[in-house]
């Protein structure tokens, strides 16, 4: 008969390459549904690879993408670490693209150093608001917070759309639902000449390091760890689980908000409602790609913006729906599922044994 | 005031609402399902989507209403099949696998649509679900346009409430799905599977999701396009909680929540000016969060939900 059992240790190896082979298997599944589409399967392939790394264009563009995924896939691998279920950074980010052009787009006026820093601040601070409430709704009346954040996505959609078309609404924007632009003082400043990767990429990446460092290090991060490992536990132990939750629901709703804050400030220069094509959502595949590791984080967003931008470059010369890449993000989220299973269980064949109590 | 009651008093209103209750009424009843038996399926958003897509693309490719209804079932329970294997015999995260099939499905839907109709400007539409005619019932004055002249599709979801309620409560398969989702021990020491139990409750529960989004596309409109199913399956998984896992509360929440819906929409139009309409848009998923928040701390929880069981292990 067949056991599952759980294995004593999980080798370093296995970690690591538990991810890249979900990656990879993820990426070959996608010949399928490009031999369903009647593609050449060997030639989109190599449209996609063009598509990242064929020219110096090309790998920036591949970068632009990867910033806000950073900054999701941080917020959820921070979230996901303590079991506080933040499905709503996709809401959260908008927050924190509406506060960004609030502030930035012609309501005060200050030279570059004090303005960035006040969009920054007030987006994050919008975004940690955002992910509070769910918070509080969940240690005060046991609301599972799965279900707030994924409909409060929703709400603040619904609420975009009326700051777009009401208080934030572009006076020179000839009726279309947008934001008036962001001052030039407020814009984050670009890292390349003619390109479009921005210096939110640095951003991003300082605090996946001060992520890591909190994370392994800090007394906070050693509190949300008990906390995600055994709440019980940790409150037995004299570890304040609701405050540990509501602090960690600041740092991830503020790091979604810092995602739309890099978006509008960063790269679009105004607000509209397609400003993230489901940011939030991709960052949790993100995370879980990383193995809810700050550092991974990083790796993983390179990997999923290379198929995003590698699949919309390949569908646009071959005429391949780009909801290929979608296809591709979610299977590579399910296979790093499953292989997280091999990670910690083995399987192993026994004969069954006459009169074994099951 | 007198508008709110007329429009209490109207028929359309409250045939609205059982119409806008209809696919919730799917959707509440699958996840009840799956839950009861002790797995949250959040795969429900994208698996209204893939039952919205493949009943309409079944209906467009000739197999018929009722062959749609079919097909939407088996990709459904496909699905759930898929959330079934992940989540119980391997015991991985309800919540990220759920998340996994959402994504998955609605990328495979969306992505099977359009290199199907890789070209076209306005959807193409099918004939959907027509109302009924009944002889002396459909004419009856007010319960003829409210209950009467819906289309077999409502009436097929009413049908399933009853189903449910009766497999859950009155059959030896739903007094052993109801223990495999209170204490899976129990229900192993008697000789019986848990994965089995299990597994089933999940497909089956998936198929009923399924048929939520297919009625969207065959009987509500007669059209697919994305973004149509707009949250309706997390509204579900709220309206669960508030029904505390009963069929018959599930069906009362439903109702309410379709009421409430053809309510703001009426409302807008009487007091449109005065607020925007934004206010009334955003209403369900408020009203949802306030049912959840209510509801929370009461429901009467399936005590093993979201408890892997492994087979061997105590």
């Amino acid at each position: 008969m067949i056991r599952i059992e759980p294995r004593a240790a999980t080798s370093q190896a296995f970690k690591l390459g538990l991810p890249v082979l979900s990656a990879v298997i993820a990426l070959l599944a996608a010949a399928i549904p490009l031999a369903f589409a009647g593609a050449n399967i060997l030639t989109a392939y190599g449209e996609m690879v063009k598509g990242v790394f064929g020219s110096l264009f090309a790998v920036s563009e591949m970068l632009t993408r990867a910033t806000p995924l950073i900054f999701t896939g941080l917020a959820a691998a921070l979230a996901f670490r303590a079991r506080l279920w933040n499905i709503g950074a996709e809401g959260q980010l908008y927050l924190g693209a509406m506060a960004a052009v609030a502030i930035g787009a012609g309501a005060i006026e200050a030279p570059s150093y004090i303005l960035v820093p006040v969009i920054i601040v007030m987006g994050c601070a919008a975004g940690a608001a955002g992910m509070v409430v769910p918070t509080v709704l969940k240690t005060r009346f046991g609301a599972d917070e799965v279900v707030t954040t994924l409909l409060l996505n929703f709400i603040v959609l619904i609420f975009l759309q009326y700051m777009l078309e009401g208080p934030l609404k572009d006076p020179m924007g000839m009726g279309w639902p947008q934001s008036a632009p962001i001052l030039d003082e407020g814009t984050l400043p670009g890292l390349m000449t003619r390109m479009r990767v921005h210096s939110g990429l640095i951003i991003a990446l300082v605090a996946a390091a001060v992520a890591q460092v909190m994370l392994s290090r800090s007394v906070w991060g050693f509190k949300l760890r008990a906390v995600g490992e055994n709440a019980p536990a940790a409150r037995h132990a004299g570890i304040g689980v609701d405050r540990t939750l509501l602090s960690v629901a600041i740092v991830s709703g503020g790091l979604a908000g810092m995602a739309g804050v890099s978006e509008v400030a960063g790269l679009k220069g105004y607000l509209t409602a397609d400003l993230s094509p489901g940011f939030g959502y991709t960052g949790i595949v993100v995370a879980m790609l990383a193995g809810l590791s700050p550092v991974g984080v990083v790796v993983a967003a390179l990997f999923i913006a290379s198929v995003f931008v590698g699949a919309d470059s390949m569908s646009r010369s071959m005429g391949v729906s780009s909801y290929l890449a979608d296809l591709i993000v979610s299977m590579s989220l399910l296979c790093v599922l499953i292989g997280g299973f091999f990670a910690r269980y083995k399987i192993t064949r026994s004969a069954p044994t006459k009169g074994e109590a099951s | 005031m007198m508008d709110i009651l007329n429009i209490l008093m109207s028929e359309s209103f409250w045939a609205a609402s059982l119409r806008i209750a209809t696919p919730l009424i799917f959707g509440v009843l699958g996840a009840l399902l799956c839950e009861k038996s002790g797995v949250l399926n959040l795969g429900i958003e994208g698996i209204f989507v893939t039952g919205a897509m493949v009943g309409w693309m079944a209906v467009w490719l000739g197999l018929g209403l009722w062959g749609g209804v079919l097909a939407a079932a088996v990709a459904g329970a496909a699905f759930g099949l898929l959330h079934a294997i992940l989540t119980v015999p391997l015991g991985l995260s309800q919540h990220v696998s759920g998340l996994g099939v959402t994504l998955f499905a609605t990328s495979l839907s969306y992505f099977t649509y359009r290199t199907a109709l890789p070209t076209v400007s306005s959807p193409p539409k099918i004939e959907s679900f027509r109302a009924l005619d009944i002889p002396v019932l459909s004419d009856l004055p007010f319960l003829g346009p409210v209950l009467f002249q819906q289309t077999a599709f409502t009436w097929l979801a009413l049908l399933m409430v009853l189903l449910v309620w009766y497999v859950l409560n009155r059959t030896p398969l739903g007094v052993a799905i109801q223990a495999v989702g209170d204490n899976p021990d129990s229900v192993d020491a008697q000789g019986l599977s848990v994965y089995g139990l299990r597994i089933g409750a999940v497909v089956a529960g998936s198929a009923l999701m399924a048929l939520g989004g297919a009625f969207l596309t065959m009987s509500a409109f007669d059209s697919f396009f994305f973004g149509m199913v707009n949250g309706r399956g997390w509204i579900c998984i709220a309206l669960v909680i508030f029904a505390s896992w009963r069929p018959g509360k599930a069906l009362l929440g439903a109702l309410l929540f379709g009421a409430f819906d053809a309510l703001q929409v009426r409302l807008q139009t009487e007091v449109g000016a005065l607020v925007p309409s934004q206010v009334f848009i955003a209403a369900p998923y408020v009203l949802s969060i306030v049912a959840l928040v209510i509801a929370a701390r009461r429901a009467d929880y399936p005590r093993a939900l979201l408890t892997p069981w492994f087979k061997g292990q105590r």
